[in-house]
């Protein structure tokens, strides 16, 4: 087996075979070496950190052009001997063969390209403009200046400003551009970056039919106002926001987040400039008079993980939460690795452990923490906002009305009074004894018969009770009576903390002269049992399931009444004896205080309310017995039953159970801030000093007027003064349309990242967004309609071996979509995609088995209606276990900030493309498609599926290879016809069931091949 | 050439700043200056010496298991069982759930003398028992994580927080791939429920998605999409494929766009995929002696089927197989998770196979250069958890010393590494960290573990963060 990564130990392999190409955004054989763009990169990425500004190894320095020219400190050893290559020391020793002495010491040796840039360096006299250390004017601190424009000598070819900048660069290395690409490959083109989704057929006839000047402009402009721009936009900003719609880590449950998403999708329709768009994102609750839509805006921070494992220490995740928050910020906004200054001083860039904690301070205050994911807000969309405000203000006006007391009902409660006054039950039995299984101590200690549990409250208990009756009467039933004011600090009924209880199951036994008998249950009832999820019902406390059972969450502190009844009904001497069995098994403590028990000759009527002890007392006592404090809950309790009053408490039990608008996660600052500590190494647990929130130095300084909270940063991040913002915008922007970032590294502007391809270029542009009032439709637009834009993305030998990464842009870029854009595409092509705007996040089908999560009963349910095909930015997201096939296409888990996702190339691609079913629906849609067009031939059939794929006219050639596939599958199935009833069989309906299905399926087969193809899923 | 290192010729790699290899040179016009920075800056792709180990089969016993019940003995803890612990012993100790002062719990079960190396082993895992003569046993690992999710992401990443790359991904990008036409990294599950980490326990991290873990799935197709549409036969599929090809292939010619043979490639792959999986997963040719050995139930999703399937994979070539048995969170709130019932089951779950694996290895002359590991993501309690006063007897997450073992693959079998002491509560021999585990595995994979790294958000990674040392006294 040969490791078929092992590669030679440097680039000299490479050259030998003439295949290396030149340092791109750097220099080539026919420029000059530049000291800043060419030298510095490779000092600071393999030399500083033993020679620089923290350690200087041999007393050396190689941080700036002065300190490398001066050698060792003592001046005795000089390194770099300006014009002599071969007697200068640096050379020697990072070309050196002997490991032992080869610098760097640690990792790879220097690249035979690196070697020789800095051998040509020194060549041409080691030439650099005087400075002092390079760390503090690295060019990303500075803040862009506007250059001047170039001049290249092809400046016709030029539409704009953008296109010279390109144009001289080009020009500088001997390049030219490419031609301009036809007009159905700029149509696809502009579609798919700007809206992420092919032409139609309709839309791209209009196009190719405008044949008056500044079509092109037209259909740019037409693509940014389509509310499909706001989606495409969107999908990427998802991922530097980590937006998921569930919390991570072990139990992964669900949230909703998705009112956030359709924020962001609706800001980019409205072109919201880039700066209100930081502002409200970062800070929109700390804005005057916050809107509902700001508020929901601040879910970007929102969207960091929650880990909600039993025996987390939620400190410890708060935290957690925060880092995350600092570090997302640093790279969307700054494109700086702060992360690196959590543990200690950055390496490379001038951030300092402290400068991290400044900016952690910022964060630091926000109100949430796990598990649960308040602060959150009901958050009705746009169209519902009227409507809800509607029924908010009658639900409070019917609160009113049910909360009132009036004369007549003072009289009502009267005549209920009159019923009830004096009547009172005497106890027919006498408690025999009353003891527990589990260390309760249970004794007769109160006047009304009640029994009281002392001792230690154990963990479960079963009460075992015998009654023995006084006297002959009919049993119909028994009532159970939960008392409170048993237990001195306890709140009663139950011994827990709060109060609660749970009867699992109550039994009881008959004992007479004829023996004993195990007496049925037919049912219970109770004044009140705990609702929501699950449900603890009287009746389950006799269902014979010691799994379920009754509880009074909601209504503990106060006396409850529970009524089993038998059934059915006996007659029973005096001297019987009754066994009761009362088993509490739930666990921690939830068993019962004090409690009472009395067996009734009757049941209360199905129609009467059940009373609870205490309404029963105050029914009977006279009114002016009461307390006051009585009175008013008696009050109460008779508002919340009498039917005087039932319409309206149907009315308002109808407005309570109306679906509840979505809510939203959202960012609230503490009344009291928390003060902030760097922590040593990073760790929670390790406080040292206060630090006060403020930005990193190296960046510039706050306005004395700054607010020291998040409005205060996301102002500064947006401001004039930040160096970064702009170009770091700009910069993804150009990214999302050429595949590459005139900074190459995305996420990275510090001196480890890559240097601007056009450094002018950049600044130019920056400065153009933000005198642009930071529209990102403007700036987009600024680029799709250069001439650079323009160019056909057919690659010749030469110019693939000059410029393999098109930094240069002597052509435009080729590469496969987004994930989700794979899915899309399909989905256009085939007219399946319902193309609906924002709503909760939504199921396509997926395989069995891929969620399972732990802890968690939560199920993949598959969407059978038009959701089965939206486009993939609605698909929802689980972090722990995301949509199977974006993962194979390169999506990240959403778990942290993600700038740019690789694009491979793998086998389970083609397997998912080929077989995933929502690609083989998309096919026979596909199918179905060019079989509908009315009275056309094969081959104008073959054409129209391959337009729609591709937007391509399809050559006479590719046409005669898809009719070949054609004839041959439609003899496969004519041969078997159980085949291609298989085929069709979807498990959805796809309206096709009018078409021949032998026809269909071999046309199937071909719409498969399209959708396969290397073209449809990519951008040319 | 292999295949599955086509996947590293795409240019997008390149484009978006990954690392290649000698694959790439096969297209080398496509190499810029990324490539060679990529695995220039300091990271020399591996082998960086003769490796002793070639693949790698990991059994993760996710939950974590208990040590005291089934290798670290310890006599004391009978001794004082129902006994509160000493308060110097808890001080500004965190715990999951364990509440005020726990008191001690004694293992119920017996442990004895094994073998020549006199292993002692509990009698819950009598086959284990049979096979500690080729077992390296650790007993002083520990770890700084006490919740699942991050103490599976640290001991598969590297570190708890999420986003770096697993071991498999690590191995994969290093060495890459030992069979042309099945994946790289293999990740199977068994059990209720995947690890608490989800899928990060095998991500790929910053590396490129390739290598990231795929799951051999045990229901449905064992590759996700593996099998044609119904309907679709495998002619129907190749006359697709070569129409695919022919169209494909006037693209590359029209465009000069040499990502469309990289594509052309993968889907070939993918055709040849549709015969060496289902060949893999078909235990058909398997021995009878075989399958009663490992407890095999054919069709079944069990350890037993996966541990079979691990040695499937290995024998074919693929780096490094991940397994996952849930349910070793022995809390003691019930019997379903406690260890007088539930320890039992996950023992008798998995003990027969782990034993047959490993003699199944050996025959087969696998075992001398297949590392097979055993373990958990930490440690358990010496003392009873007791939550909310249950009645139950079960074992809180303890991070400060837990009990791993290793067979193959260069390592020294028949020893014993480190001690903990009398209540197996701290370790007082021989530590063991994550990177120090990490670093060693790496190493006899032939990788100096400083020197396999990747390059990203401006500055090197590696498996072992900063640190790790190789500990040559577990090597043979």
């Amino acid at each position: 087996m040969t490791p078929p990564l092992s590669r030679p130990a440097t680039g000299l392999g490479l050259l030998a075979l003439g295949l290396v190409a030149p340092a791109l955004g750097g220099s080539t054989p026919t420029q000059e070496v530049d000291y800043e763009r060419d030298v510095v990169p490779i000092l600071e990425q393999r030399c500083v950190s033993c020679h620089g500004e923290e350690k200087q190894r041999a007393g050396l320095r190689l941080d700036s052009r002065s300190a490398v020219l001066s050698g060792s400190d003592s001046g005795e050893i000089q390194v770099v001997v300006p014009g002599d290559p071969e007697g200068s020391l640096l050379l020697e020793l990072v070309a050196s063969d002997d490991e032992d002495e080869r610098m760097p010491p640690k990792g790879e040796p220097l690249t035979a390209e690196q070697i020789d840039l800095l051998r040509r360096w020194i060549e041409e006299g080691a030439q650099g403009p005087a400075e002092e250390s390079t760390r503090e004017k690295h060019w990303a601190y500075v803040p862009p200046v506007r250059p001047e424009l170039p001049a290249p000598r092809g400046a016709e070819w030029a539409r704009g400003a953008l296109d010279l900048f390109v144009l001289a660069r080009l020009e500088a290395d001997g390049l030219a551009p490419s031609p301009e690409a036809d007009l159905r490959t700029l149509a696809r083109r502009a579609h798919l970056d700007l809206v992420g989704l092919p032409p139609s057929p309709e839309e791209l006839d209009a196009f190719l039919a405008d044949t008056e000047p500044g079509a092109y402009e037209r259909l740019v402009d037409r693509l940014l106002a389509s509310p499909h721009y706001g989606e495409r936009m969107a999908q990427r900003w998802l991922d530097l926001a980590r937006y998921a719609d569930t919390n991570g880590y072990e139990t992964d449950a669900r949230r909703t987040m998705w009112r956030w998403r359709d924020w962001v999708i609706e800001a980019f329709n409205a072109d919201m400039p880039f700066d209100q768009f930081t502002i409200e994102q970062l800070a929109g609750d700390l804005l005057p008079e916050p809107t509902l839509e700001q508020q929901i805006a601040t879910g970007f921070h929102r969207n960091t993980m929650v880990n909600a494992e039993g025996g987390v220490d939620q400190e410890e995740y708060r935290v957690a939460a925060v880092v995350d928050r600092v570090n997302t910020t640093a790279t969307v906004w700054l494109a700086t690795t702060m992360s690196c200054a959590q543990c200690h001083e950055h390496k490379y860039d001038p951030l300092s452990h402290r400068d991290y904690y400044r900016l952690f301070a910022y964060f630091n205050s926000s109100e949430d923490v796990g598990p649960s994911v308040r602060p959150t807000i009901p958050a009705p969309r746009r169209e519902q906002a009227a409507e809800e405000e509607r029924l908010a203000a009658e639900t409070s006006e019917l609160e009113a009305a049910l909360s009132a007391w009036t004369p007549e009902l003072e009289q009502e409660l009267a005549r209920l009074r009159d019923e009830h006054v004096g009547a009172s039950a005497l106890p027919a039995h006498r408690v025999l004894e009353a003891s527990a299984e589990e260390g309760s101590t249970l004794s007769l200690v109160f006047e009304d018969g009640s029994i009281l549990a002392t001792g230690e409250a154990p963990a479960r208990d079963t009460y075992l009770l015998e009654l023995e009756l006084t006297e002959a009467r009919t049993l119909r039933g028994v009532q159970l009576d939960v008392l409170v004011g048993g237990n001195e600090d306890e709140r009663g009924p139950g011994r827990t903390e709060h109060g609660n209880f749970v009867l699992n199951e109550l039994s009881a036994q008959l004992v007479t002269t004829d023996g004993e008998r195990e007496l049925a249950f037919a049912g219970a009832r109770a004044d009140h049992h705990q609702v929501g999820s699950p449900v603890w019902a009287p009746g389950d406390a006799v269902d014979g399931d010691p799994q379920s059972g009754w509880a009074v969450g909601g209504g503990e502190g106060r006396p409850h009444r529970l009524e089993a009844a038998l059934a059915e009904s006996l007659q029973v001497p005096a001297g019987a004896r009754l066994r009761l069995r009362l088993q509490q098994t739930f666990g921690s403590q939830h068993v019962l205080g004090r409690f009472r028990v009395e067996l009734l000759d009757q049941l209360t009527p199905d129609d009467a309310p059940l009373l609870a002890p205490d309404v029963e007392s105050w029914l009977a006592a006279g009114a002016e017995e009461l307390t006051e404090e009585e009175s008013e809950r008696l009050r109460e309790w008779f508002l919340a039953g009498t039917s005087a009053l039932a319409p309206q408490r149907d009315r308002l039990a109808e407005l309570r159970a109306r679906p509840k608008p979505p809510t939203a996660l959202v960012m609230r600052e503490r009344a009291v801030p928390r003060e902030t500590h760097v922590l040593a190494r990073g760790s929670f647990l390790s406080p040292g000093d206060l630090v006060e929130p403020d930005v990193p130095a190296v960046l510039g300084e706050l306005p004395a007027d700054a607010l020291p909270n998040r409005l205060g940063l996301a102002r500064w991040l947006v401001s004039p003064q930040n160096p970064l913002t702009a170009r770091v915008t700009i910069n993804r922007l150009w990214d999302q349309v050429f595949g590459r970032g005139l900074v190459h590294t995305l996420e990275d502007f510090g001196t480890q990242g890559a240097r601007p391809s056009h450094p002018e270029l950049l600044d130019w542009l920056a400065l153009e967004l933000q005198e642009d009032g930071w529209s990102l439709k403007r700036a987009l637009r600024r680029i799709v309609t250069s001439s650079t834009y323009r160019q056909s993305s057919n690659v010749s030998p030469q110019l693939a071996a000059h410029d393999p990464e098109n930094a240069l842009l002597a052509r435009s870029p080729r590469y496969r979509v987004e994930a989700e854009m794979v899915r899309d595409l399909a989905l256009a092509a085939s007219g399946l995609l319902t193309e609906k705007l924002g709503g909760p996040s939504v199921m396509p089908p997926q395989p069995e088995g891929i969620w399972m999560a732990t802890y968690s009963g939560d199920r993949w349910q598959a969407d059978e209606d038009e959701d089965r095909f939206r486009r993939g930015l609605y698909t929802f997201w689980r972090r722990t276990s995301p949509y199977p096939t974006f993962m194979t296409f390169d999506a990240p888990s959403r778990e942290l900030v993600c700038t740019r996702r690789p694009g491979s190339n793998t086998p389970l691609q083609a397997l998912a493309l080929l077989n995933d079913p929502v690609f083989v629906e998309a096919a026979v849609a596909l199918a179905a498609r060019m079989l509908r067009i009315p009275e056309a031939t094969d081959e104008q059939r073959l054409r129209h599926g391959l337009e729609l794929c591709t937007t391509r006219e399809g050559s006479a050639d590719e046409l005669a290879v898809l009719s070949q596939l054609l004839t041959a599958e439609r003899a496969t199935y004519a041969a078997d016809p159980e085949a291609a009833r298989a085929l069709l069989e979807r498990g959805v309906d796809l309206g096709t069931g009018d078409l021949d299905p032998l026809e269909l399926a071999a046309w199937t087969l071909v719409a498969n091949v399209l959708l396969n193809l290397d073209e449809t899923v990519t951008r040319g | 050439m292999d295949p599955f290192a086509l996947q590293h010729l795409t240019r997008r790699h390149f484009l978006r700043g990954s690392s290649v290899g000698l694959g790439a040179l096969a297209l080398g016009q496509l190499l810029g200056r990324d490539a060679l920075a990529g695995s220039g800056e300091g990271g020399a792709l591996a082998p960086h010496f003769a490796p002793k180990a070639k693949r790698v089969i990991y059994l993760h016993m996710a939950g974590s298991p208990s040590q005291l019940d089934l290798f670290d003995e310890k006599p004391k803890l009978q001794e004082l069982d129902g006994q509160e612990v000493p308060e110097s012993l808890i001080e500004n100790e965190r715990f999951a759930f364990i509440k005020g002062v726990p008191k001690v719990l004694a293992s119920p079960y017996e442990f004895a003398n094994h073998g020549q190396s006199g292993a002692r082993v509990s009698e819950l895992l009598p086959h284990t028992a049979r096979i500690v003569d080729k077992l390296t046993f650790i007993r002083s690992m520990h770890t700084d994580q006490f919740n699942h999710a991050p103490a599976q992401i640290f001991l598969q990443t590297g570190s708890p927080v999420i986003g770096r790359p697993s071991f498999g991904s690590w191995l994969s990008y290093g060495l890459g791939s030992g069979n042309q036409d099945l994946p790289t990294f293999v990740v199977l599950l068994s059990g209720q429920f995947a690890p608490s980490g989800g899928a990060s326990c095998w991500g790929s991290g910053f590396l490129p998605t390739l290598h990231q873990g795929v799951r051999l799935r045990s229901q449905g197709d064992p590759v996700l999409f593996l099998s044609n549409p119904e309907g679709v036969s495998d002619a129907t599929r190749r006359r697709s494929l070569d129409a695919l090809k022919e169209l494909n292939e006037k693209r590359l010619a029209e465009t000069g766009d040499a990502e469309i043979a990289t594509r052309i490639a993968q889907y070939e792959l993918s055709y040849r995929m549709q015969t060496s999986v289902p060949e893999l997963v078909d235990i058909e040719g398997e021995s009878k002696a075989t399958l009663e050995a490992y407890g095999v139930e054919p069709g079944k999703r069990s350890f037993a089927n996966n541990a079979l399937m691990a040695r499937r994979l290995v024998e074919r070539g693929v780096r490094f197989v991940q397994l996952y048995h849930w349910g070793w969170d022995s809390h003691g709130t019930a019997p379903s998770d406690d260890i007088i019932t539930s320890l039992p089951q996950r023992c008798q779950e998995t003990d027969q196979a782990c034993a047959a694996l490993i003699e199944d290895l050996e025959q087969r002359g696998l075992l001398e250069d297949t590392i097979v590991i055993w373990g958990g993501e930490f440690g358990r309690t010496p003392m009873n958890e007791e939550r909310g006063g249950s009645k139950f007897l079960g074992r809180d997450h303890h991070p400060h010393a837990f009990t791993i073992w290793v067979a193959g693959g260069g390592f020294k079998p028949g020893i014993t590494y480190g001690a903990t002491d009398e209540l197996g509560y701290h370790i007082t021999e021989d530590p063991l960290s994550v990177h120090d585990f990490h670093a060693t595995l790496l190493h006899q994979l032939g990788i100096d573990h400083e020197r396999l790294t990747f390059f990203h958000q401006g500055r090197d990674f590696r498996l072992t963060d900063v640190e790790g040392e190789v500990v040559r006294a577990l090597l043979a």
